[in-house]
């Protein structure tokens, strides 16, 4: 029971097998195997027995036709692009509003960080139901209270329902945490200051440097910071279903009682969606740690 | 930084004076933003809470915590609690077979998998698990638990549908603070004499304590505000205060009490700021360990 690891690791001569740490008793794997093999019934089953669900046919016993109905399935191209067009929206704005805002407060009010902090992190504490009650009471003036006045005309137009421009609204709320610290780990990895003083003295104007030498030293934190809006927008369904809506995750719901086998392949199909977003994160991630 | 006493300074220090009067601006857009499209619907959830018909009443607060909208609130803190413990429990034992485990291929794929399944709630997550357990659901007529009086749309087939995500964030969370238990703290413990039961019992857990706290009260706050599952699966079936809001807002509600939903979305505000007060200095203390 002598076996120390040293405190600062040297690359041993021979490693004996990565994870395996010396002086763990052996009886903890079984317990292990026991935990791991749960978890795979837990989390798999339901993802095999949606598949087996979508590709069960009465007659023939097996069918990719779910699959082949989703695109055809009325109302599925309007809503997909509806939720996408929301997402960059979305996208554009939050980064527009955070990333001249954080360098501001990181140049030259230093004290501001804390309290941007703060500001930026309390949408987590409101849930979105509730922000749907607010705003939706919001919305209810227009006809109420303003209908003699032009703030009328703008609460009429953001709630136009080709492009509600309320949700982006509403969206970039919710997705300020995400981005903020997406974008907060970016900033703090590299020298804000240097950078922006040097290419200053070098003459360069305010968005010749937020364009050429901010954006591309942050790609990693803006791409990640984008990914988590896209896939918090692509899967809101609260907001947009309370205010009547039709996004992508909110068609999946209507849908749902007439044709029950297409609103779980597009739920299957959903996931995959995700999946794709988050490994492009990661994968981000990682090229970012492995530049710099 | 006070008074500059040569020319050069004085110099760089109005530059930076200039510099800062105009940079400042560039966090105008956010604030103001935040302040209009933030604030305002928080005020007015404040304001409408506090009137009804016009004038200043508590009623609407009063309404709201009682009879069937109590039911809904205790029902919303009993099933996200159940969650909270359960899953952190559950994630808790996942994360540790996973961060022993000696296959580096396994450890990656399931930490990506919990990446991407603690986000994959909403609607796709009740129509998977009713295409599973529910009353025609795959396994449901596999094992014909139908005729066993298995339901899916209860309280419990929640629980189960919540975890689902819970757990995968419980070992997004937690995984790094058991990376960040050294090997020697176990050695050390090991050579004067511990079991394993004493070393976490005196080291493992009281070091991990504020990281499970904060997953715990992170998970509550998740089921807590969770919506759209419960919607998809359960309709209004069963008591949670998130379908109270909807059948509020809807305008299911009595007239002239239309805003006991805004009542209601202030008692589940109150709840949510006491889950994050308890959060945050828990997560600042867990980052002490994890250097």
């Amino acid at each position: 029971m002598a076996a120390l690891t040293p405190e600062t690791l040297p690359a041993p001569a021979t490693v004996p097998e990565p994870g395996a740490r010396p002086g763990r008793p052996r009886r903890f794997r079984a317990w292990r195997g026991v935990i791991l093999f749960f978890a795979a019934v837990y989390f798999l089953v339901p993802l095999i027995a949606s598949f087996a669900f979508t590709v069960k046919e009465p007659d023939q016993g097996f069918s990719l036709d779910a699959y082949g109905q989703i695109f055809s399935a009325e109302g599925f191209g309007r809503s997909i692009l509806l939720s996408l067009g929301l997402g960059v929206a979305t996208i554009a704005l939050v980064l527009l509003l955070t990333l001249p805002a954080m360098l501001a407060v990181r140049l030259s009010v230093p004290k501001l960080r804390p309290v941007l902090e703060i500001v930026c992190t309390l949408p987590l504490v409101v849930p979105p139901i509730t922000f749907v009650a607010g705003i939706s009471r919001v919305l209810q003036w227009g006809p109420d209270y303003l209908a003699t006045t032009p703030l009328y005309q703008t609460i009429i137009s953001v709630q136009n329902p080709d492009f509600p421009i309320v949700l982006v609204l509403a969206y970039v709320v919710l997705a300020l945490p995400f981005a903020y610290r997406a974008l907060d780990a970016g900033l703090g990895a590299m020298d804000v200051r240097t950078l922006v003083e040097a290419a200053r003295n070098l003459g360069a104007s305010w968005p010749h440097l937020l364009f050429r030498v901010i954006v591309p030293n942050l790609r990693a934190a803006l791409a990640s910071a984008a990914f988590l809006t896209l896939a918090l927008v692509l899967g809101e369904f609260t907001i947009a279903q309370l205010l009547s809506y039709q996004t992508f995750p909110v068609w999946i719901y209507t849908i749902s009682d007439s044709q029950a086998q297409v609103s779980v392949a597009v739920s299957v199909f959903s996931l995959l969606i995700t999946w794709l977003l988050l490994l492009g994160l990661s994968s981000a991630g990682a090229r970012q740690r492995s530049g710099s | 930084m006070s008074a500059a006493d040569t020319p050069l300074r004085t110099a760089a220090a109005s530059r930076r004076g200039r510099t800062r009067s105009r940079t400042w601006l560039a966090a105008v857009p956010l604030l103001a933003f935040i302040a209009l499209i933030f604030g305002v619907p928080l005020l007015v959830i404040l304001g409408g809470t506090f009137s009804r018909g016009g004038t200043f009443s508590t009623a609407n607060l009063t309404d709201s915590v009682h009879g069937a909208y109590l039911t809904a609130l205790t029902g919303s803190v009993k099933l996200s609690a159940l969650v909270a413990v359960l899953g952190a429990v559950l994630g808790t034992f996942l994360a540790q077979a996973v961060v022993t485990s000696r296959f580096r291929a396994l450890r990656e794929a399931i930490l990506t998998a919990s990446g991407v399944l603690s986000n994959f709630g909403g609607v796709p997550l009740a129509f998977a698990w009713i295409a599973t357990l529910g009353n025609s659901g795959v396994i449901t007529s596999a094992l014909g638990l139908g005729d066993r009086g298995w339901s899916l749309y209860n309280f419990w087939g929640l629980a189960l549908v919540y975890l689902y995500f819970s757990i995968p964030l419980m070992v997004v969370v937690v995984v790094p603070a058991l990376d960040g238990l050294r090997p020697q703290w176990r050695e050390a413990a090991q050579n004067n004499g511990a079991g394993a039961w004493q070393f976490w019992r005196y080291v493992g857990i009281p070091v991990l304590a504020p990281t499970l706290l904060g997953g715990v009260v992170l998970l509550f706050g998740g089921a807590f505000a969770a919506y759209a599952t419960a919607k998809a699966m359960v309709g209004a079936s069963v008591p949670l205060v998130t379908l109270q809001i909807d059948a509020a807002l809807s305008g299911n509600v009595l007239i002239g009490h239309e805003n006991v939903a805004l009542a209601l979305s202030l008692d589940m505000i109150v709840v949510a700021g006491l889950v994050m007060a308890v959060y945050l200095p828990l997560q600042r203390r867990s980052a002490r360990w994890l250097r």
